[in-house]
């Protein structure tokens, strides 16, 4: 299929991004790394967009510290975050996300910001940003805001953004001294999406887990933390399984993903234990 | 004078050794030539409204707003193509009892399977003419839809086509020696069910034509991405009215076929069709979505079979029932009762056994359309076979490669029949497994597995012997009256600069037909292959022939190349022992030199003997032939088909708590007979082990209770990446076909028809210890976990 776009136009910084966003009449449509967006368009799933493009908005890629924090530009890309100094130090689990997403075409395109605002259930970001608690940064016609992660991901697809508002970045906590973080995930092929996978934070204050592609959006396992933090794995392998309802689809069932959850969940403990041995 | 191919410093001695591609470059550097880079004066583009329901009746099309789309140009229905263009009907007089009703190009009055074409759009761009085609407004009336292939023929199941009576497409039973005494008889009678999943082919290059009607001189031109021209030439040639002659069917560089372009397609159809109403070029090219829903589907196969052993593990009896759908019509002109024919044709083929019984059952449903895909049923009968006799291995606590020794033809008892009535000039299934256990160091790989069984990890090695159909004869399609040739053509010819061309009827889809051609009339003639240009696909230009299918290629097409290359070295001969007052007898060529042929010395360089033959024929003697055109056939004539065989071996990892599968190595050693191209015979087997490797752990097309195609992406149909394949070591064994002097048969399907079945037995070799079992492709996580009882519900 031919994309069937309404038009483009590249936005110089955020400002104009806002502008041309207002002056769309609706059709208005960010443009990233393009690596969702501009599937979509090919498979015609969404036809007319005025397309406004963020990608070369400068002050939106980068990542500095922050004080206790790092603060990652929504633009910033997948490759980038995965070969980053500073993220390796302070947020090792967004470099190690980065391999589990897609493949290297992809990820030298795709942006961080664009797989937020995405909101796809299965990717590996938006559970990176539950799991690590980390603020969004949004601006829109009104002014600029903050949203923390447990509040960003409202649906399949579908996040708490204003219509027309721009992700900015996001500020993720420096890892403190002592804190554990990882990824697991089963795919059926390297780069594609996960069937199930998790984020485990283990830190002083206790356990934060995050789980993807086991239900509409990311979510933060709160049972399954508060066992570990109790030091009890049979039952916090027993919550998650019990907090998640994962869909069936033709690549595995929901009883498939529930069980994978909990494997997960042990390999994660295993790895984090085997750290502090 | 033959060519002493046992010989490797013999001159000119391309055959058998790698030699570059000629046409590598030009693809690698993005100089190919494929139908979409063809634009032509006054082209325009078509876009297919497709039906969105499996079966329903077509009650009304509105087609008006539509039309006034910017660029739209014209809107067909199927009644309106149905006046320019004849259905037709995907039977052959051999396949007996086989039948399917008239297809026509575009559906009429009735819409039979998700993505049928119902509609075309045409328009200045495709954009356009896609934006016309979302306005076209169809209206449907859903009919009862079958879709499961097990109760197609139940009573209560709807008829799909009333007049044919039943949805049985064809059943075939064979029947050899008995079956019911053996079965009753034997020491183990082990029986199991198999299912292989609905597959395509997924060609990097989707299906693309562009037809150009030349009213003024009545001729139809299609540039088309086909395996197949000839073929095709007939097929538009008898269903648009002209004569055939006035079809010319041009192939230029085709992107992966693996049997997918082989076939008539409605759509295809309709755009010749179109092209021949408008007048004008009109170009069609798929895009994933219609791949997936509309280019063939195969391998849909659900199979109860039994095997009978007696103590010592000799195979005393098979017997298998096999079904198949394969949506609403047989596949014009091939057929869609093939590959369950093949089946019956090749399960428990290696194996020297006397009673066997095989029925295949194929029945019409509400899905694309399956017809033949590389290794069409032999994965499948692989499948089947190679399961059994590891089953029956276990139940005796024999080990694999043992019972296979026990059952295989001796390699010096041929010739031989085969119970399934296949008959086998020459064969090496244990020379092969000798090979494979060689490169393997099976003994070696069993310590490893023990080992690493001792650590809890669940490795397992499986083996599968596999028999291959190549080099087929007119017993495949013309004995039913298809205008398929079996025969192939090649034409090779001197220039007055002495470089060679040579025009074959077969043709390249990517593999590299062009370069086996080259070399084999490289060494025929007597130059090098760098001075052999080839020419296939364009049938106003090449000889009469098959095209790419069934594994022909080499065996077929370079036999024919062969005989013609030797023809002209004969010619240019004569010439020259005129010009050099010698014996052709005692010249031979070389590297492009007339020679003595003892000492070697340089006599005449064939651009010298060129310039007198064109330019100064005056100064040869009157009457000396000096035909440097020579065109011969060759056509298969002992052997209905030639068959290969060969062994794989799949290593791998069975994670038991995700159920994921990690391919640790794979080997496969095969014999085509002569191996022309030892690179390109490495790389068709391991591309074929890619394709069967998909089959096992990844390929499946789903679809749900309604018809409906629930996974026509490249995201969600998941064909195998790099990433996940093994090392692949390939060895040869070579028996040459005593048909031909070439002595090749075909390299291409075996890979595809071994590798399933090869790692089905590693799974459940891994598996064995915890008394889990998988039959049912692809192997994935999930079924592997509820073969293991960890999942239930
Ligand atoms: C084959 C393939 C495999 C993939 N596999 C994975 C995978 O395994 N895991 C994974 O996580 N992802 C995967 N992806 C998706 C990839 O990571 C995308 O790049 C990412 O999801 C979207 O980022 P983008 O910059 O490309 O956004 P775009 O495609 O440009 O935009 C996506 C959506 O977000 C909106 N948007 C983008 N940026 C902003 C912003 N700053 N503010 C507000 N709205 C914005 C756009 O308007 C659009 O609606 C895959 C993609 C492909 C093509």
């Amino acid at each position: 299929m031919k994309a069937s776009a309404g038009g483009y136009a590249r936005a110089v910084d955020v400002p104009h991004a806002l502008e041309l966003m207002a002056g769309s009449a609706g059709a208005g449509r960010y443009l990233a790394g393009g690596q969702s967006l501009v599937a979509a368009l090919n498979m015609r799933l969404s036809e007319g967009d005025m397309l406004i493009d963020i990608s070369r908005i400068a002050d939106l890629s980068g990542i500095r510290e922050d004080g206790d924090h790092l603060r990652i530009g929504a633009l910033t890309r997948h490759a980038d975050i995965g070969r980053d100094a500073l993220i390796r130090t302070h947020a090792p689990l967004l470099s190690d996300a980065v391999r589990h997403i897609a493949h290297a075409a992809i990820r030298n395109r795709g942006t961080i910001g664009g797989a937020l605002a995405h909101a796809d259930p299965a990717a590996e970001f938006p559970a990176c940003a539950l799991a690590l608690g980390a603020t969004l940064h949004a601006q829109g016609g009104t002014g600029t805001r903050d949203i923390a992660a447990e509040e960003f991901f409202e649906d399949v697809f579908t996040t708490t953004l204003a219509e027309g508002e721009i992700l900015t970045g996001l500020s993720v906590p420096k890892a403190e001294a002592g804190e554990v973080q990882v990824i697991e995930e089963v795919a059926r092929r390297s780069g594609d999406y996960a069937l199930t996978g998790l984020c485990l934070v283990r830190r002083a204050a206790g356990h934060r887990l995050s789980i993807f592609s086991a239900g509409p959006v990311p979510m933060l396992a709160r049972g399954a933390m508060a066992a570990l933090d109790a030091g009890d794995l049979d039952a916090a392998v027993e919550a998650l399984r019990a907090e998640i309802d994962p869909p069936s689809d033709t690549q595995a069932s929901g009883s498939y993903r529930r069980h994978l959850a909990g494997v997960l969940l042990r390999r994660a403990v295993k790895r984090i234990e085997g750290d502090r041995a | 004078m033959s060519i002493a191919f046992g010989n490797p410093d013999r001159p000119n001695s391309y055959i058998g050794k790698t030699v570059p591609r000629p046409n590598a470059r030009k693809l690698v550097q993005g100089r190919g030539r494929y139908v979409d880079d063809i634009v032509l004066p006054r082209m325009v583009h078509v876009a297919f409204v497709r039906s969105p329901f499996a079966h329903a009746r077509i009650t009304g099309i509105e087609a008006e707003a539509a039309k006034g789309v910017k660029g739209v140009l014209r809107v067909f229905t199927g009644a309106d193509l149905a006046e320019v263009c004849t259905p037709w009907v995907g039977v052959l007089a051999h396949l007996k009892g086989l039948k399917s009703p008239p297809q026509h190009a575009l559906a009429v009055d009735r819409a039979a399977w998700v993505g049928e074409p119902v509609v075309a759009v045409v328009a200045t761009s495709r954009a356009a003419a896609e934006d016309g085609a979302a306005l076209v407004e169809v209206d449907y009336d859903p009919l009862p839809v079958v879709t499961d292939t097990m109760t197609a023929l139940d009573a209560d199941t709807p008829v799909l086509h009333p007049d044919l009576g039943d949805n049985l497409a064809f059943r075939r039973l064979h029947e050899e020696g008995d079956v019911a005494a053996a079965m009753a008889s034997a020491h183990k009678v082990i029986s199991a069910r198999f299912r292989t999943a609905r597959h395509t082919g997924v060609t990097p290059e989707p299906r693309s034509i562009l037809v150009d009607w030349s009213p003024a001189d009545g001729q139809m031109t299609a540039y088309h991405a086909t395996q197949a021209p000839h073929m095709i030439q007939t097929v538009l040639a008898a269903h648009l009215d002209l004569p055939e002659s006035r079809v010319r069917v041009i192939c230029g560089d085709v992107g992966g076929s693996y049997g997918i372009k082989v076939h008539v397609y409605p759509d295809e159809v309709a755009t010749a069709a179109i092209a021949k109403v408008m007048g004008r070029p009109v170009k069609f090219i798929a895009d994933r979505l219609e791949s997936f829903s509309t280019d063939i589907h195969a391998r849909d196969h659900e199979i109860e079979a039994k095997i009978a052993v007696d103590a010592e593990g000799r195979i005393l009896a098979m017997d298998v029932d096999d079904w198949t759908g394969i949506g609403p019509y047989s596949v014009y002109p091939r057929t869609s009762a093939i590959e369950g024919n093949q089946v019956v044709n090749l399960c428990g083929g290696p194996y020297d056994f006397a009673n066997y019984r095989a029925r295949t059952t194929v029945v019409f449903q509400n899905k694309t359309p399956t017809c033949q895909y590389r290794a069409v049923g032999h994965p499948i009968a692989v499948a089947i076979t190679e399961g059994l006799v590891d089953m029956a291995a276990a139940a005796l606590g024999m080990d694999p490669v043992e019972i296979r020794r026990r059952n295989m033809y001796a390699d010096d008892a041929y010739p031989v029949t085969s119970p399934a009535k296949m008959r086998f000039e020459g064969l090496s299934h244990h020379a092969s497994m000798d090979k494979l256990m060689e490169m393997m160091d099976y003994d070696a790989l069993r310590a490893d597995q023990a080992e690493a069984r001792k650590r809890g990890k669940h490795r397992g090695i499986g083996i599968a012997s596999f028999i291959e159909l190549t080099n087929p004869s007119p017993f495949m399609y013309g004995i039913g009256g298809a205008r398929i040739s079996a025969q192939d053509g090649c034409t090779v010819r001197m220039d007055p600069d002495g470089s060679i061309v040579a025009l074959s009827g077969v043709t390249e889809q990517g593999q590299g037909t062009e370069a086996m051609l080259s070399q084999v009339v490289a060494e025929g003639v007597g130059v090098l292959p760098s001075s052999v240009r080839v020419i296939t696909g364009d049938t106003q230009v090449t000889p009469y022939g098959g095209g790419t299918w069934a594994s022909r290629g080499a065996g077929i097409g370079g036999e024919a190349a062969l005989q013609a290359a030797r023809a002209l070295r004969q010619s240019i001969l004569e010439v020259a022992a005129a010009m050099l007052q010698a014996d052709a007898g005692a010249l031979d060529i070389r590297d492009g030199q007339v020679v003595t042929a003892e000492t070697g010395e340089q006599r005449l360089p064939l651009e010298e003997l060129g310039r007198i033959v064109y330019f100064r024929g005056d100064t040869l003697p009157k009457g000396l032939p000096r035909e440097l055109v020579q065109t011969r056939h060759f056509i298969t004539m002992d052997y209905p088909f030639a068959f290969t065989n060969g062994v794989q071996a799949s290593y791998l990892e069975v994670d038991t708590d995700t159920g994921v599968v990690t391919l640790l190595n794979h080997w496969c050693v095969e014999d085509c007979g002569r191996v022309i191209n030892p690179q390109l015979v490495d790389e068709q087997i391991r591309g074929g082990i890619v394709q069967g490797l998909g089959g096992a752990l990844y390929e499946e097309i789903h679809y749900d209770s309604e018809g409906q195609l629930l996974n026509g992406s490249m995201a969600d149909y998941l064909v195998p990446m790099a990433a996940e394949m093994p090392d692949m070591q390939i060895g040869h064994v070579e028996t040459p076909t005593k048909e031909s002097e070439l002595g090749a048969k075909g390299a291409g399907e075996a890979g595809t028809a071994g590798a399933p079945a090869a790692v089905m037995n590693a799974i459940n070799d891994a598996l064995r210890p915890l008394g889990a079992q998988v039959t049912e492709m692809p192997f994935t996580p999930e079924r592997i976990l509820r073969a293991l009882g960890t999942i239930q519900d």
